[in-house]
């Protein structure tokens, strides 16, 4: 935080020499919003509430996006270390956690309705809290206003608000960890009747209610912020910055948005149609209970309804958590290969094709439910199509690193342990897609293995290579490499010890969601294995204390950041080493070519900034690259 | 105090990583080897790359193989045996398009590590091996589809006319199970006349009910199809059998169905896997309250004549509770309409049945 001065501006030097002919002027838009920050910074500092905490800077909101999304990590974590020992060592005393947990641990024992709680839990953390707004709030808002080259979002005060509501469902999901009749415990789906009567279990009463309101308050901060990731990216692109030459992680920011627009509302409709017939007596998806010693009057409804409409949301809120993976992954295995990123287009065009077909996917989720087998036929062609757009992605990571020159930074690492989790994870996804095949594999670890590999870990390890590779943009310090390779070769052991296992409990027919599994002859063979599984998952979420420690620490005593510390080619690396509001000091630079200009044959460096015009190139143009320098 | 002492103690430690690492990178700095040029870790990166493949490979496939005799649940049905094989060859198929990839990405990654002075190949894009890896994958995907498709469309078909039915309904924490009884005809089951006695609903005033029974266990007998006939009277539930290979929720107000044709009795499972304790289980697979982990009923697959002569030796529900039927009578005769239309009309008010229980 010491450095806020900015630096003499290489690449923007470049420029002025280079573009006589074609000076950059800004548009009258550019030149408004420029002189507003001008104005801005000279007459008023701006006091630290409004800096820090309620600031309209996209770089900030990102970096509180960033460390409550941490902060979400580490207690979704603690959650899951928690049940991990009740089914590594069902016979062992919990006694010791009673200090924490209180009434929770019953004659040494956790209970299991609390069991469910955790677990639950668990789900909607990571999934909501630390995959979509720690990743997605993060990274879209610190790089789609700098590498498309914008001063800010399209509405710094929507984008404020967006964290705050996020901020605010944040503090209602985490009070009802501490309500008398506990958090949400109907699993992170919520599937109604079990969600809607508190009859059921303890934790669909206040715990539930609770945990809807927060889930509409964090709807609400979705849409915000997606509704300016696109705007910014359609409006507010800088000179010459076509949509073919975006980075590949806008992109991905860009269609992430798109999806969330689409899909969360609808997930909206859902709770909001759960409260009515929690609340006030409807029955959209109530019919024929008897429960408690009662028989319920509502009648008509269909829980197969909810369940459509939550993965109407809850398929493409998958994508949404890997798609931004995906494209930092790009960007930094192409960075850091020394490589242009194989099949721009291709890769464009594979990220369009998930996300249309991540929209018409959902029921494979519901195969077994009752659903018509018809649709079950429907959904499986679908759902195995996706196959090839995601395999189109991975040939094409291998052809980037085939030839390429790598540098092994942490950021780099991360990204090759993001290709070959996605790997591992997304071929037994062609399992759990068909049909026929998900009727013995449905509910059981073998998906618990699947989804935790292709868009959990996966989706961390995007986040953490985004975090390694943009910490010097952020901070203007680097983050040490030593503690990065121990903290990724930790993880990447770790989080394949943990999830390979849970392939075989699941192909045993082990049931996701079981206290224990002591009852069952044809699922009591694994206990040594769970145990395994258990070390292997608390040693591998301790080991992100190394990153939290090399986080913290670097910010404040890391190594001084140069400007452009990874040699890479994207709008971001112009900016001072901290940027400050408004990003470019002078005018924003304009953009000539493909943010990929990575070893170019003819040019003496290894990479071409994008604001390098082709004239300045003259040696390694490719004939109509020349066509366009002349 | 506990808490305090524990979060004291990770407080500490904290603080001496801290100087530990602190003391590192000052020590460095003195050195000299505190410089951020690709040296060393960069080399040494590229062969952990490598180890990690090799060693990662070889505790894959070993304890791929040590545990594969306990992940293959012996299997007892028709449809089962064609599963487990699909589910193989797919597995297979994944396995080389897993080994291929990972191989090369490994590889790759530790061959073109960084080497001064080499550049890396500008390699931007290329039509026919993008066109040749659309199609291929497209091509496994679409038999694989077509495959999974015909036995989707065989198993969830309609159940062949000479099944077996019998009804399984889901309920915190059990589940309960009914025979058609003599008419092979299911009677009428209404939630609204669910009591401590008649967990079921059976609405007696329906003749077809009268001669349904209720059993603890599940039994069918080998060789010949069964339809389950599945409901839930509370939450979602999941019929999940897994050595027959089944599996269907239990929706509460939507009765949902599986057929299966069992292949082995338990007898001979038994005596096949040497161990005489050894019963089919049904577990419940959707998430249900608190004790949904202990959810279990057992399955007997009986030899067809075993099973018939179970089926005649069993008492009907009505015959055990002959105060539930006489409480049907009695308000037959009290009541002017007739008790069945309480099954469809909403507005009905909730018969307090059964009063004397």
């Amino acid at each position: 935080m010491s450095d806020l001065t900015p630096k003499p501006n290489l690449s923007a030097g470049v420029q002025a020499q280079g573009g006589v002919g074609s000076a950059p002027v800004p548009t009258a838009e550019h030149g408004d919003h420029l002189l507003h920050d001008d104005h801005d910074h000279e007459h008023h500092d701006q006091h630290w509430l409004w800096k820090y905490v309620f600031s309209q800077d996209h770089k900030v909101i990102a970096k509180q996006f960033l460390i409550t999304g941490m902060f979400w990590a580490i207690l979704g974590g603690t959650l899951s270390s928690l049940f991990r020992l009740q089914l590594g060592w069902p016979e062992s005393s919990l006694e010791w956690l009673k200090p924490f947990l209180g009434g929770w641990i019953q004659a040494g024992k956790l209970n299991p309705e609390f069991y469910l709680a955790l677990v639950t839990m668990h789900g909607t953390i990571m999934v909501f809290f630390v995959l979509t707004a720690g990743l997605s709030g993060t990274f879209s808002n610190f790089l789609i206003p700098l590498q498309v080259g914008a001063r800010d979002m399209a509405s710094g005060f929507m984008n404020m608000l967006s964290y705050w509501f996020f901020f605010l469902s944040g503090i209602i999901m985490f009070s009802s960890l501490f309500i008398e009749t506990g958090p949400a415990a109907a699993g992170w789906t919520i599937y109604p009747p079990l969600s809607a009567l508190p009859q059921a279990i303890p934790g669909s009463g206040t715990g539930m209610t609770l945990w809807l309101v927060s889930m509409v308050f964090f709807i609400v901060s979705q849409l915000l912020g997606g509704v300016n990731y696109v705007t910014t990216v359609i409006n507010l692109r800088t000179r010459g910055m076509s949509m073919s030459k975006l980075p590949l992680t806008i992109w991905a920011f860009f269609l992430t948005a798109i999806l969330g627009i689409l899909s969360f509302p609808v997930l909206f409709s859902a709770a909001l149609l759960l409260v009515f017939d929690r609340s006030f007596g409807t029955s959209f998806f109530l019919s024929d209970i008897y429960i408690a010693g009662q028989a319920l009057s509502n009648q008509g409804g269909s829980p197969v309804l909810f369940q459509h409409l939550f993965w109407f949301l809850g398929h493409p809120e998958v994508y949404i958590v890997i798609m931004p993976a995906m494209g930092m992954v790009s960007e930094v295995l192409a960075t850091n290969a020394r490589k242009p990123i194989f099949g721009y287009r291709a890769m464009i065009g594979s990220l369009i094709g998930i996300s249309l077909l991540s929209f018409v996917v959902w029921a494979h989720h519901m195969f077994v439910t009752g659903m018509n087998p018809f649709l079950g036929s429907v959904f499986m062609f679908l759902t195995l199509i996706i196959a090839v757009p995601s395999g189109v992605k991975v040939f094409n990571w291998l052809a980037t690193l085939w030839r390429g020159n790598i540098r092994f930074t942490a950021a780099m690492l991360f990204a090759i342990g993001f290709v070959s989790l996605f790997i591992s994870g997304g071929l037994t996804g062609i399992i759990l897609g068909n049909a026929t095949l998900d009727i013995q594999m449905h509910n059981t670890y073998f998906v618990v293995a699947h989804f935790h590999l292709v868009m959990g870990s996966s989706a961390f390890f995007g986040l953490f290579a985004g975090v390694y590779h943009w910490f010097p943009k952020m901070f203007g310090r680097m983050m040490d490499e030593k503690l990065g390779y121990i903290h990724f070769w930790l993880t990447f052991a770790g989080v394949y010890l943990v999830f390979m296992p849970m392939h075989y409990v699941g192909i045993a027919g082990f049931p996701r969601r079981y206290y224990a599994w002591t009852g069952f002859d044809a699922f009591s063979q694994f206990a040594d294995m769970n145990k395994f599984i258990s070390i292997a998952a608390i040693i591998a979420f301790l080991g992100q204390f190394i990153f939290i420690f090399n986080f913290f620490y670097s910010i404040f005593r890391g190594r001084r950041a140069t400007q452009n510390p990874w040699n890479s080619t994207t709008l971001e690396w112009t900016t001072p080493i901290i940027p400050g509001h408004g990003n470019w000091p002078g005018e924003i630079p304009a953009v000539y070519r493909w943010p990929y200009d990575y070893s170019k044959p003819g040019s003496d460096v290894d990479f071409i900034p994008q604001n390098v015009p082709y004239s300045q190139t003259q040696s390694s143009n490719l004939p109509y690259e020349q066509e366009l320098a002349d | 105090m506990t808490v305090l002492t524990i979060l004291l103690v990770l407080v500490l430690l904290l603080v001496v990583f801290g100087l530990l690492f602190r003391l590192q990178i000052l020590t460095s700095i003195f050195s000299g080897t505190f410089t951020r040029d690709i040296g060393m870790s960069n080399s040494v990166n590229a062969v952990l790359m490598l180890v990690f493949l090799i060693g990662g490979g070889a505790w894959f496939a070993y304890s791929f193989v040590e545990n594969f005799g306990k992940m293959n649940p012996p299997i007892a049905s028709v449809h089962g045996h064609q599963m487990e094989r699909m589910f193989w060859i797919t597995m297979a198929v994944i396995g080389v398009a897993f080994a291929i990839t990972q191989i090369l990405l490994f590889v790759y990654a530790y061959k073109y590590q960084h080497k001064e002075g080499r550049r890396a190949y500008f390699f931007a894009h290329n039509n026919t091996i993008e066109v040749i890896w659309t199609i291929i994958p497209a091509i496994v995907m679409a038999s694989l589809i077509f495959a999974g498709w015909k036995a989707w469309t065989r198993i969830t078909g309609p159940a062949p006319k000479n099944s077996v039915v019998l009804e399984v309904m889901g309920k915190q924490f059990n589940w309960l199970v009914r025979y058609p009884g003599r008419d092979m005809k299911l009677g009428v089951v209404n939630y609204r006349m669910i009591d401590a006695v008649n967990e079921f609903g059976f609405d007696l005033s329906d003749k077809s009910a009268l001669d349904d029974f209720t059993t603890n266990e599940i039994h069918v007998p080998k060789g010949v199809p069964v339809l389950i006939k599945i409901r839930s009277r509370d939450v979602l539930h999941a019929v999940y059998m897994p050595q027959f290979r089944v599996q269907m929720y239990a929706v509460p107000g939507m009765p949902t169905r599986f057929w299966f044709t069992p292949t082995t009795t338990t007898d001979e499972m038994r005596a096949k896997l040497g161990n005489p304790k050894f019963n089919y289980e049904l577990a419940c697979n959707q998430l249900c309250g608190g004790s949904h982990f202990a959810m279990k009923a057992t399955i007997i697959v009986d030899e067809p004549d075993d099973y018939q002569n179970w089926y005649a030796a069993q008492q009907s529900f009505s015959q055990k509770n002959p105060d539930v039927l006489a409480a049907f009578k009695q308000k037959a005769k009290t009541m002017v309409a007739p008790v069945a239309a309480a099954t469809d009309e909403k507005k009905a008010p909730v018969m307090p049945l059964a009063a004397s229980n």
